[in-house]
């Protein structure tokens, strides 16, 4: 297939307009917010937009805000869902499917307004809960409850085997509070050590509490049109240079390897290649951080490190403020906000650092790469950005 | 088994598990390899991961593994509370395929839980019915 290198761009890019506790809203209520903030952000006519990508039914955002698209996607893969939405819209773009495509993402992961659905787990019955997935079977019977005791059961042996330290996993919580600092709309910016982080309460062993994320309601949106009508709108376009996508497996326990992922080597090598870029020249990065171990695992798997280093990169400062490749700038899924399906708020952090506008800037970002994970390990999408318009 | 109820998730067996299900209720760990290309693998399939043939076996494990890696849960699933905290582990099994499991006959501290401790399989009898395969450490061999 033909590369989808510089078909399309980012035009317009907001979240919801509160951020962290919205005790008010059902998720489709945000879904409506982010959306609209989105359009106003870019100040698109809403009759341009013929496409509808979004985890939610997409005949319900449609129908609401009074769009009649010729193309939708509803690809729910967990978190990394909408850089995976953001990469199927720039194929529908370059293969003329649609012009302008909506993305939409929103969740009341706090507050569960009206949503009886993010209620994961039922009230065991009195002969115990019964699952005949394979989850179920080989996994639930045993006690898991969650991404906290899902997500990291591969970091021991990481560890073992690399020989990463408890305080280079602390140490990352420590590196996105020095970004999150200067973030008002992140939920924690107090700074904090080591120490701290090591001290706080053990959640799932090797995790202390400062090494999870947070729960938050929220949401965001992004308007995605073709290149070579992008600078019509208000903003300067962010460009999509290099896109992936993958999926592994839906049960942690079987990973391929489980001190690496299968899908962000795969969807991670597909993004650069599109983009015809190396390593060396990104200089602003998001790795979806559900857990403090995410960012180390990422490092390695995009290649930005080798096996086993990560953990030291990050504990040396390269990745916090003045470092040589700043990540995770808004604080992370640990301090800036997670409401569940963290995706896309890695992708308006990524929008906002190429077009200079982000709370904790960092200088003169011309690419950014955005890496989502989905489920446990499950998915992966990875996206690259760019300010430099098409030669 | 206990007079207890018994208020943990409790497997239902499918058609592609319930050999397994049957072997562990009379405490036998058995898993599966293609005979095509002889490679083992679990959770049980119809056909083989590996090359996709449908010639399946059923072939019953050593029960001797090693302890891969694992978490200790602090925040106990619902009727996991009396356990708290737990380990949740990953056990390398000596013919290759890995699994989840507990990690029984050791209280479950970081000190005691060292990797690649070698373990042996044992069965907890749930329901006349159901039994669940759980990991113990293995005192015959040496090991830290
Ligand atoms: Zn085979």
């Amino acid at each position: 297939m033909e590369s989808l290198r510089y078909k399309a761009a980012i035009v317009g890019a907001s979240e919801t307009t509160e951020l962290g506790i919205i005790p008010d809203k059902t998720p489709f209520q945000l879904h409506v917010d982010a959306s609209v903030n989105a359009i106003k952000d870019c100040g698109i006519d809403k009759q341009e937009i013929d496409g509808i990508a979004t985890t939610m039914n997409p005949a319900s955002l449609a129908h609401y805000l009074g769009i009649t698209p010729k193309w939708i996607d509803n690809t729910q893969v967990g978190g990394t869902s909408f850089l995976i939405h953001v990469r199927h819209a720039a194929a529908a773009i370059a293969s003329g499917l649609c012009e302008t495509v909506l993305v939409s993402m929103a969740e009341s992961g706090r507050s569960r307004v009206g949503d009886t659905s993010l209620s994961t787990f039922s009230e065991p019955t009195l002969e115990g809960m019964k699952d005949s997935s394979f989850p179920g079977q080989f996994e639930s019977i045993y006690g898991v409850y969650g991404p906290t005791t899902q997500f990291g059961l591969g970091v021991l042996r990481y560890m073992k085997e690399t020989g990463t330290s408890h305080e280079q996993l602390a140490s990352v919580a420590v590196a996105q509070r020095k970004w999150s600092n200067k973030v008002p709309r992140a939920m924690y910016r107090d700074l904090i050590t080591v120490d701290d982080v090591l001290e706080s309460r053990i959640i799932c062993y090797p995790f202390h509490l400062l090494e999870c994320c947070l729960v938050t309601d929220g949401g965001g949106a992004l308007i995605i049109t073709k290149s070579d009508r992008a600078t019509n709108y208000a903003k300067n376009p962010v460009y999509i240079l290099g896109t992936g996508e993958s999926v592994e497996t839906p049960i942690v326990s079987q990973m391929y390897d489980m001190t690496s992922s299968t899908a962000f080597k795969i969807s991670s090598k597909k993004a650069f290649e599109e983009a015809d870029v190396s390593h060396s020249d990104i200089d602003h990065l998001m790795i979806y951080d559900a857990f403090a171990h995410l960012p180390i695992y990422g490092l390695e798997d995009l290649g930005f490190v080798s096996r086993g280093e990560a953990g030291a990169f990050i504990e040396q400062g390269n990745t916090s403020p003045g470092g040589d490749l700043p990540m995770n700038t808004n604080g992370g899924g640990l301090s800036y906000t997670h409401t569940g399906m963290y995706g896309m708020f890695a992708i308006q952090e990524s929008v906002r650092q190429v077009r200079g506008e982000a709370a904790h800037q960092v200088p003169d970002v011309k690419l950014s790469f955005c890496q989502g994970v989905g489920g446990m390990f499950m998915a992966a999408g990875s996206l690259i950005f760019t300010n430099s318009s098409p030669h | 088994m206990t007079d207890k109820i018994y208020r943990k998730p409790i497997p239902i067996p499918t058609p592609e598990s319930d050999f397994f299900w049957a072997k562990v209720s009379q405490h036998e760990l058995w898993i599966q390899r293609c005979v095509d290309c002889l490679k083992p693998f679990f959770y049980p399939r119809m056909v083989c991961p590996h090359c996709l043939s449908d010639k399946i076996e059923w072939f019953e494990v050593s029960g001797r593994g090693s302890l891969y890696s694992y978490m200790i849960n602090h925040r106990p699933a619902p009727g996991f509370e009396e356990d708290s905290p737990y380990a949740i582990a990953i056990v390398q099994l000596e013919e290759g395929p890995r699994m989840m499991s507990n990690i029984v006959g050791i209280e479950n501290t970081p000190e005691n839980l060292i990797l690649d401790m070698p373990l042996r399989v044992v069965f907890e009898d749930i329901t006349p019915a159901i039994t669940i395969p759980k990991w113990r450490p293995d005192e015959t061999i040496k090991y830290g």
